[in-house]
């Protein structure tokens, strides 16, 4: 242990410390804004500088460790005047009209200048304004706000190993942008939106979409059906001033249902339902010599790398179609017959907590009727607690109202899709019973669980041991990808999610995701499945009877013209 | 020298990067990296094009844009700055009849700014074709001008 003195109060904190955690953990609060727990340093914007004795300069503290005997002090005069200083300098150089931000209120930086008592700056405008990229459905980057933290650049690298951001010219001019200055639709991003959840600003953000969800819900001739996918029940909670972790199911539907929805389904009828078709899917290729391994297809964002990266290797992709456009498909056929609709007249939102999805929407492929779009609006889960912030909605107080059938009632098995590993495990559940008639020993695999990047199992089928894969981040799938793309990989199925974490950690979940908020909500995740009355896929009974009364027999000729799509190669340079 | 065999003297190290690219430079006589060069030269190293464009937008040294034979640097720096480089940009611009930022018609100079040049004891200075030249004075930079432009090219 290292004795110090921060404040004038002694302190006994582990060797390698940094000065920034010795303080937290001692109820001594050090502003930061570059810095982000779980990220790789910054050191770059210099607000979480403090004073140490015997040292001329200023010391950044989220990087400088503790030393024994230091006598350190985080509220010196000449440290808020620095801080103060540092802070106005970013602001004139910032476009600081925070009435017209997204960001507004959730903005680190806009905190920062509150706490700082900043109310006029010293420094005059120099900001020289750049054109914003709206260049693709996910994301939008605004130049004009960017502060320069590096964040963005280091999740792209780091945790995505993607590398399509990187810092651009130097002092004032700088600006962080994919290779040439492009926009992100001319680079290989897979819009997994990583870069927007650790933004402290309102440099990259989702594309609202909030005002084409009220336009649609306003219109009378509408008929509006929701559907709200795994992961947001565990997490839209925490944006709406409950706990992490919070299982919010049942309020999340009564507040859909406030807002105007006509009917609020569950994405996890068609995660049960994927479940079928993939695990078919897969016996099929196992025993007829298929392409192996099979790869999952539920998550956007991994479909953008592999189009975009690693297109010899597609085949090996499930032809599934994700959670979300299985049922949008099945909402635009099925259903507006059932109420006797026109598809175009009626919308199909989703909630996500994801922005790659917002691009899977748009895609060609997903247009049922070949005219219209089988999802119309995605959401992420942030933009559902903004529209619930808008409507004036005492979440905590609602009661719980269950989801509309047909595409209500759900399994265990769907409800861990938002966990990695989940969609593997909800997999195996079936694919155990269907090949070998009697149910796995235990109905949890444990193995595949967790934050490990990459886990495995094995499982005997018919006979056989195969092993299966799970990765999640892209930086961990490649290690996986590679191996397929090589020839090398001895496994038989492999879960990818793009997100770390799972879609629990999706790029359009709240702020703040750090490695506990993950746990935390894959905790919540692994309860739900607990507390369900049924657990596997195949005994969901909305699953039953949607091949009784509409799609006849997994991967049959309906099956493939509306769950299952195809790849295609689109490669930049 | 082509590019391939110019790679080909390069091992496929990171930090190797600044000299390759600046190699690259050295062999044109427009002094810039072209986005088929960065391409190739990103897939050589292992590192992203992104990576390639970063270095490249950080250092004066390096351009994506063709510049003139002879590229005129203007340090930008304070010492400099306060010992009237504006004067020596001035009459650089009169001289050559462009702008800083431009390239001369015959595509002999081209005037840019640059950081600081490491001769804070004698400013101004500037730097042209890799040298450096410090104390300047507009007649100074007259003179150095017509020594350039008398070279065969
Ligand atoms: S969306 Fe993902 S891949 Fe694209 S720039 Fe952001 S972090 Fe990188
Ligand atoms: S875009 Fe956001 S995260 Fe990236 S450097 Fe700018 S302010 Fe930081
Ligand atoms: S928070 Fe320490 S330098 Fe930015």
């Amino acid at each position: 242990m290292i004795q110090l003195k921060i404040n004038n109060i002694e302190l006994s904190v582990p060797e390698k410390t940094t000065i920034l955690n010795a303080a937290r953990m001692n109820n001594i609060n050090i502003p930061t804004l570059c810095y982000y727990p779980d990220l790789g340093l910054q050191s770059d914007c210099r607000i979480c500088v403090v004073e140490i004795d015997g040292q001329k300069g200023l010391a950044t503290s989220c990087s400088t460790k503790v030393r024994e005997g230091m006598v350190v002090k985080t509220n010196s005069p000449r440290v808020l005047n620095a801080r103060k200083t540092i802070t106005e300098l970013i602001l004139s150089n910032h476009d600081a009209n925070c009435t017209a931000c997204p960001k507004n209120l959730k903005c680190e930086l806009q905190s920062l200048a509150n706490k700082l008592g900043i109310d006029q700056n010293r420094f005059e405008p120099v900001l020289r304004v750049k054109p914003i990229d709206t260049s693709n459905p996910s994301l939008i980057r605004n130049p004009n706000r960017c502060i320069k933290c590096g964040r963005c650049i280091d999740v792209c690298k780091n945790v995505q190993g993607m590398n399509v951001l990187e810092l651009m010219g130097r002092g004032h001019d700088a600006e962080i942008t994919p290779a040439y200055g492009r926009f992100l639709s001319d680079e290989s991003c897979t819009y997994c939106g990583q870069c927007a959840s650790v933004c402290p600003v309102g440099a990259i953000i989702e594309n609202d979409e909030t005002d084409r969800v009220w336009k649609q819900l306003h219109d009378k001739d509408k008929t509006t059906i929701v559907q709200v996918a795994p992961a947001v029940r565990v997490s839209l909670g925490e944006a709406l001033g409950l706990p992490i972790g919070s299982i919010v199911t049942g309020k999340l539907v009564t507040a859909l249902k406030l807002l105007g929805f006509h009917y609020v389904f569950d994405t996890d009828f068609t995660a049960d339902l994927t479940i079928i078709e993939e695990g078919h899917e897969l016996l099929h290729r196992v025993t007829n010599n298929g392409v192996l391994p099979m790869i999952t297809s539920c998550c956007p964002g991994w479909i953008n790398y592999a189009e975009q990266r690693y297109p010899s290797i597609l085949s090996h992709i499930s032809t599934c179609k994700s959670p979300q456009q299985m049922f949008g498909a099945l909402a635009k056929t099925y259903f507006t017959k059932i109420i006797q609709k026109e598809p175009k007249d009626v919308i199909v939102v989703s909630i996500m907590p994801c922005t790659a999805k917002k691009y899977e929407a748009k895609r060609d492929e997903m247009k049922s009727d070949g005219i219209h779009q089988d999802v119309d609006i995605v959401l992420t889960t942030r933009e559902l607690s903004k529209m619930l912030d808008q409507m004036g909605v005492d979440f905590a107080k609602l009661d719980e109202t269950p989801f509309d059938n047909p595409f209500g009632i759900t399994t265990g098995a769907a409800a861990i899709f938002g966990a990695t590993g989940g969609v593997m495990e909800a997999a195996l559940r079936t694919v155990y019973e269907v090949v070998n008639h009697q149910p796995l020993e235990s109905i949890e695999l444990t193995e595949v669980r967790g934050l490990d990047g990459i886990k495995e199992t094995s499982v005997e089928l018919g006979g056989n041991v195969y092993r299966f894969a799970v990765a999640h981040s892209l930086s961990n799938a490649k290690t996986l990808v590679d191996q397929v793309s090589n020839g090398t990989s001895p496994y038989t199925f492999i879960e990818i999610m793009c997100c770390p974490g799972g879609c629990i950690g999706g790029g359009g979940q709240p702020y703040g995701t750090i490695q506990k908020t993950r746990r935390d909500r894959i905790e919540a995740t692994y309860l739900l499945d607990q507390s369900m009355p049924l657990r596997k896929s195949h005994e969901s009974p909305a699953v039953k009877e949607i091949y009784r009364a509409f799609l006849g027999e997994p991967l049959g000729e309906l099956s493939h013209k509306l769950l299952h799509t195809h790849y295609h190669s689109r490669q930049h340079t | 020298m082509d590019l391939t065999q110019l790679l080909a003297q390069y091992p496929h190290e990171e930090n190797r990067l600044i000299d390759l690219l600046l190699d690259i430079q050295k062999q044109k006589n427009n002094h810039f990296i072209s986005e088929q060069e960065i391409q190739m030269v990103a897939k050589h190293i292992g590192v992203s094009e992104a990576k390639v464009c970063s270095v490249i937008s950080f250092y004066t040294l390096l351009s994506f844009h063709p510049r003139g034979r002879y590229v005129i640097q203007i340090c930008r720096d304070i010492p400099c700055h306060i010992n009237h480089s504006a004067s020596i940009v001035g009459t650089l611009e009169q001289l050559l009849g462009i702008q800083m930022g431009q390239t001369t018609q015959n595509g002999l100079f081209s005037l840019e700014y640059s950081s600081c040049l490491g001769h804070c004891d004698a400013p101004p200075s500037m730097r042209i074709d890799g040298r450096t030249y410090v104390h300047l004075t507009p007649d100074k930079v007259k003179a150095i001008i017509s020594e350039y432009r008398g070279r065969t090219p």
